[in-house]
């Protein structure tokens, strides 16, 4: 059975106008996605802005309402607060949030902000408490004397270390981390990106790693769906996607990603306006009338794309052709 | 936008009310009454328990709000126990004396805070800009009536230059000379009051001045190529004003509570000074004919604060 | 003395020529201004008889310039000693990570610094003038006109009280003589020209009723009005989607060849520098530490910190290997180390001896500088052979 089981999310927004200023209308956030975190593992979650993917993440840590759906963990439907109190549900799933600074509490000691969660939920004596915080700095390589320190004493690296302390105190089994190292330089991110795979090795934490960086993504996670207004339009292994692409969408992104190869750089530009051609030409062949993703349809045991079953076959057949 | 805008003034009814019935029960909550110790100190108790009785003060609260609010509805704001002339007219009179002054403390104090904040903005850190603020610090430390009592004392008594009560010098005639003894009486508390006032608008236009030069927007200005004094007129002085401007619609809250004061130290017959009578005497109908006109010039006045905000910037849109 | 020497024609009004009576000549020229003014002319007539010219010259040429900002009454370096050339038709590209000090070297360029907390020392040359001797209201001549500026966030670099059409109409105000009407058709010629679909929409929208892709765009509109010489793009799709970001970078690159304008694009994305630039210059601490062409750069790095950044970037079949990971911290402006090599803290490993006093740029080859000696016997620990870094 996999960790987390989301199924048929939906997140819709209320439009409210008129003269009694009633919902009128609703925006689809997240619009009905399908999809499951297996134990110890990385899934990714990757699409551009307004695609959805940070509000499907806050939905997993019971942030945001549900309008539809239900998420599974344990088997029980944690979009219900009843549930996530009887699983103590908010112990064993934690989030590191992108904007470092802004996360974390100005006015509070690193010592605080990481203890808080542990202050939550486990009620430590002083001594092991401060004991567990320590070892937790040193888990993420920071020294002691950073304990009584302030969030702005620190470089955006090591607070996102500090979030990323933070969030493994309470041994989760399961981290949300929205985009936790796109406002970092190069070799910050790497550092983050390598602790963060250390903890995972170490205490086989899961991630669902929310991204809209797909050479980041692509480092990162072994399952991957692409989100795009609201809907999953491809999941699938790494390989799946990153070396067979069938939605247009998930093929423009990866054409959009910038290559450091500079001897390929004239043939990768061609190829990503041969993408962007089509994606202009055939734009209906992959959205339905309504301009929304279809539903997604398996074309391997691992990879499922979301187009009408007949076209995904077709698609999938080309691509092995191409292959061989 | 109109829509809006009723649907704000619905909204406002039962804020109007639940202020009214507010009013009404704490007026009714202090002690004494309007009869003792006015008529005649040594009046008879008795007498004065009869005069409370025919006036309707031992009947429950509930009754005494309801007449009122049905002759609210006629236009009756009932007679006042101790000028013993109705409220309407009793305030309609004051009313007058009141929006003059509080109009002309608000010309001054838009006419003195604008030029400051902004000069104090431009000139950041260099010597005006510091005289300014020591201006702004020192009067937003003293408090209102204090201010007042020295302005009267310098401006009044020593120099002699102003009146020091009344609205208007008795004895004058002709429209010309009336208006302009008008004037002259309001002249110094407007003053006075626009010195108060301005303490906030320029402080609050000073740091909008200093965050719109340091702005994202003015750099790209400065990179097109833009004169300073040009950037100065087209963005920094427009984006810091515009909260300045929104702000007008609640600045009618403080002045009516500056009248109060400013009205009671000049003896000015305004709404203020009417409002701390009626108070020591305990006259329950223009307290709360006032008190209900005060209330509904603020809702009114931050209705306004929104109007002016949606149609100067355009990212608030009123649909 | 003349400065430049130049291939060009013997007539320069030639206006119907063929190729047969095109007789090369070189040219001495004393005058800057006049050898740009030649070479774009020619360029164009040139390319048409399908003859490509190399770059004539470099017309910004940056000398020795440091910017020191005053931290607590004291001023320190935030770029030092930098000597950077651009020329016309090129994109050089400058790339470091944060605090490194390419955007301090963008708004010197740019005249934006105020002049009471910054001390800026050195020369830009730009067209044969100095643009750190001119006036503001000098410089005023050069902004919008002939160099113009791309800024990192398109929100707030807009003015949120002004309709688009009045901020990208604004820079014609002060460098154009251009009526209402001939500047409300170029408002919408520019539009159309960055990509923006419905342009006389747009042009009466405010920018907060624009995506960020589309408030990019106008910003390069902004900047591109008046057809300047140098375009000074500071991130200009770091905030903005990957598909977004591709079609930007189209669109700069177009603009580039129409105007035949030098684009400095400064960005931390090594990617878009692979993708975009003609030209690198890396930065570390204030200083450039190599410089060269993109496939020198990217395809034979030098310098440890260069060869250590490509190290890090997550790439194709590292997956399962951890990233590399540069020792300590960048220095905050005021630690700065005054002599030796400034990354000479972040390779421990290398003896001191393999560092220079006082590092200078060393030329590997032909328009390829690397700053200190390090570099020469320069290994990571866990990596004993050099190269195949980037593959």
């Amino acid at each position: 059975m996999s960790l987390v089981e989301i199924k048929d999310l939906k997140v819709h927004y209320p439009i409210r106008s008129g003269f009694w200023n009633r919902v009128t209308d609703e925006v689809p956030a997240v619009d009905g996605i399908t999809f499951n975190i297996e134990a110890g593992e990385t899934y990714g979650l990757v699409g551009e802005s307004g695609s959805g993917k940070s509000t499907t993440g806050k939905s997993v840590v019971g942030l945001e309402k549900v309008t539809g759906g239900s998420i599974l963990y344990n088997g029980q439907d944690i979009t219900k607060k009843a549930n996530r109190r009887k699983l103590d549900y908010n112990h064993d799933v934690q989030m590191i949030f992108q904007d470092s600074l802004s996360s974390l509490n100005p006015r509070k000691r690193i010592e605080d902000i990481i203890a808080e969660p542990l202050r939550n939920f486990e009620h430590l004596s002083k001594e092991d408490e401060k004991l567990r915080v320590l070892q937790l700095l040193d888990i993420v390589g920071l020294d002691a004397d950073a304990l009584y320190k302030y969030p702005h004493q620190f470089s955006g690296g090591q607070r996102q270390r500090i979030g990323v302390a933070r969030a493994v105190a309470t041994n989760p089994k399961l981290i949300i981390a929205d985009e936790p190292v796109s406002a970092l330089d190069l070799s910050v991110q790497a550092q983050v990106l390598n602790f963060m795979k250390k903890i995972q090795r170490e205490f086989g934490i899961s991630y669902l790693f929310i991204s809209h960086d797909l050479g980041v993504v692509r480092h990162m996670c072994n399952n991957i769906a692409i989100m795009n207004r609201g809907r999953l339009v491809e999941i699938g292994t790494r390989d799946d996607i990153y070396n067979h692409p069938l939605h247009i969408y998930t093929k423009r992104l990866l054409a959009a990603i910038p290559e450091t190869n500079v001897n390929q750089r004239a043939a990768h530009r061609a190829s990503r306006l041969a993408v962007e051609e089509v994606y202009r030409e055939q734009q209906d062949k992959y959205y339905d009338d309504e301009g929304k993703a279809y539903p997604l349809v398996a074309v391997s045991p691992t990879h499922s794309v979301a187009l009408p079953e007949t076209i995904a076959k077709q698609l999938a057949q080309q691509e092995t052709e191409v292959q061989a | 936008m109109w829509k809006t805008i009723l649907r704000r003034i619905l909204i406002m009814i039962p804020e109007v009310i639940i202020l009214s019935i507010l009013v009404f029960l704490l007026a009714k909550a202090m002690p004494g009454d309007p009869f003792t110790g006015s008529i005649n100190p040594k009046a008879d108790p008795a007498q004065i328990k009869h005069l409370m009785k025919i006036n309707g003060l031992y009947d429950p609260w509930y009754q005494q709000y309801w007449n009122w609010v049905v002759h609210l509805f006629h236009g009756n704001l009932g007679n006042s126990y101790q000028y013993q002339e109705p409220v309407t007219r009793l305030i309609g009179g004051r009313a007058t004396n009141t929006l003059w002054l509080a109009l002309l403390t608000m010309i001054l104090t838009y006419a003195l805070a604008l030029p400051m904040g902004v000069f104090a903005g431009r000139h950041e850190g260099k010597l005006p800009d510091t005289v300014i603020r020591v201006y702004t610090y020192v009067t937003y430390c003293i408090p209102f009536f204090v201010i007042l009592v020295i302005g009267i004392w310098i401006f009044g008594y020593v120099l002699g230059w102003f009146p020091t009560t009344g609205s208007i010098t008795s004895g004058t005639t002709g429209w010309l000379r009336t208006i302009g003894s008008r004037f002259y009486h309001i002249l110094l508390p407007a003053v006075l009051g626009a010195l108060f006032g301005t303490v906030n608008i320029v402080q609050y236009l000073r740091s909008e001045v200093i965050d719109a030069k340091r702005s994202d927007y003015v750099r790209t200005a400065r990179a097109k190529g833009v004169p300073s004094k040009d950037i100065y007129r087209h963005h920094i002085f427009r984006n810091s004003l515009l909260p300045i401007a929104a702000f007008a619609g609640y600045s009618i809250t403080g002045l009516l509570n500056g009248s109060i004061f400013t009205e009671t130290v000049f003896s000015y017959p305004g709404m203020g000074l009417l409002f701390v009578n009626s108070i020591s005497y305990r006259d329950y109908t223009v307290i709360t004919a006032l008190v209900l006109i005060y209330g509904i010039l603020n809702l009114l006045g931050t209705l306004l604060s929104d109007i002016i905000l949606s149609v100067v910037d355009p990212r608030i849109r009123i649909e | 003395m003349g400065y430049f020497l130049i291939l060009g024609v013997e007539n320069e009004n030639l206006i119907n020529y063929n190729q047969s009576q095109l007789i090369y000549k070189a040219f001495l020229y004393t005058d800057k201004r006049r050898v740009n003014k030649f070479y774009l002319r020619m360029r164009d007539k040139l390319e048409n008889g399908g003859i490509t010219v190399e770059n004539a010259t470099d017309f910004l040429n940056i000398k020795d310039v440091s910017t020191a900002f005053k931290i607590n009454g004291q001023f320190y370096d935030a770029i030092s000693h930098i000597d950077l050339q651009v020329h016309h038709d090129e994109i050089l590209a400058i790339v470091g990570e944060s605090g490194c000090g390419k955007s301090t070297l963008a708004t010197t360029i740019m005249g934006l610094h105020n002049p009471a907390e910054t001390k800026i020392s050195g020369s830009i040359d730009f067209e044969g003038t100095d643009l750190l001797q001119l006036s503001d209201d000098e410089y005023n001549q050069y902004r919008g006109a002939k160099i113009g500026m791309i800024f990192q966030d398109p929100l707030s670099a807009l003015n949120p009280l002004k309709r688009i059409e009045d901020q990208i109409s604004e820079v014609m105000d002060y460098h154009s003589t251009f009526t209402s009407a001939e500047k409300h058709d170029r408002v919408l010629e520019l539009l159309d020209q960055v990509g923006i679909v419905n342009p006389k929409r747009t042009a009466h929208q405010f920018p907060h009723e624009l995506s960020g892709g589309m408030r990019q765009r106008v910003i390069i509109a902004i900047a591109i009005a008046c057809k300047p010489d140098l375009i000074i793009a500071d991130e200009p799709t770091t905030a903005l989607d990957v598909t977004i970001q591709a079609q930007i970078l189209d669109v700069l690159r177009e603009i580039q060849k129409e105007n035949h304008a030098g684009i400095i694009l400064i960005t931390h994305d090594l990617g878009v520098v692979a993708e975009t630039a003609d030209r690198v210059a890396v930065m570390y601490a204030g200083q450039i530490v190599e410089q060269g062409t993109a496939e020198q750069i990217f395809n034979t790095p030098e310098h440890p910190y260069t060869r250590s950044l490509l190290r890090s970037m997550p790439q194709r079949d590292n997956e399962n290997d951890d990233l590399y990971v540069i020792q300590g911290n960048v220095p905050s402006l005021q630690k700065m180390p005054q002599t030796g090599d400034r990354f000479a803290p972040r390779i421990p490993w290398v003896p001191a001896s393999a560092h220079e006093d006082n590092p200078t740029m060393h030329e590997v080859t032909p328009g390829h500088l690397v700053r200190c000696t390090c570099y020469r016997d320069f290994q990571f620990p866990d990596q004993p052979e050099k190269g195949s870094v980037t593959e």
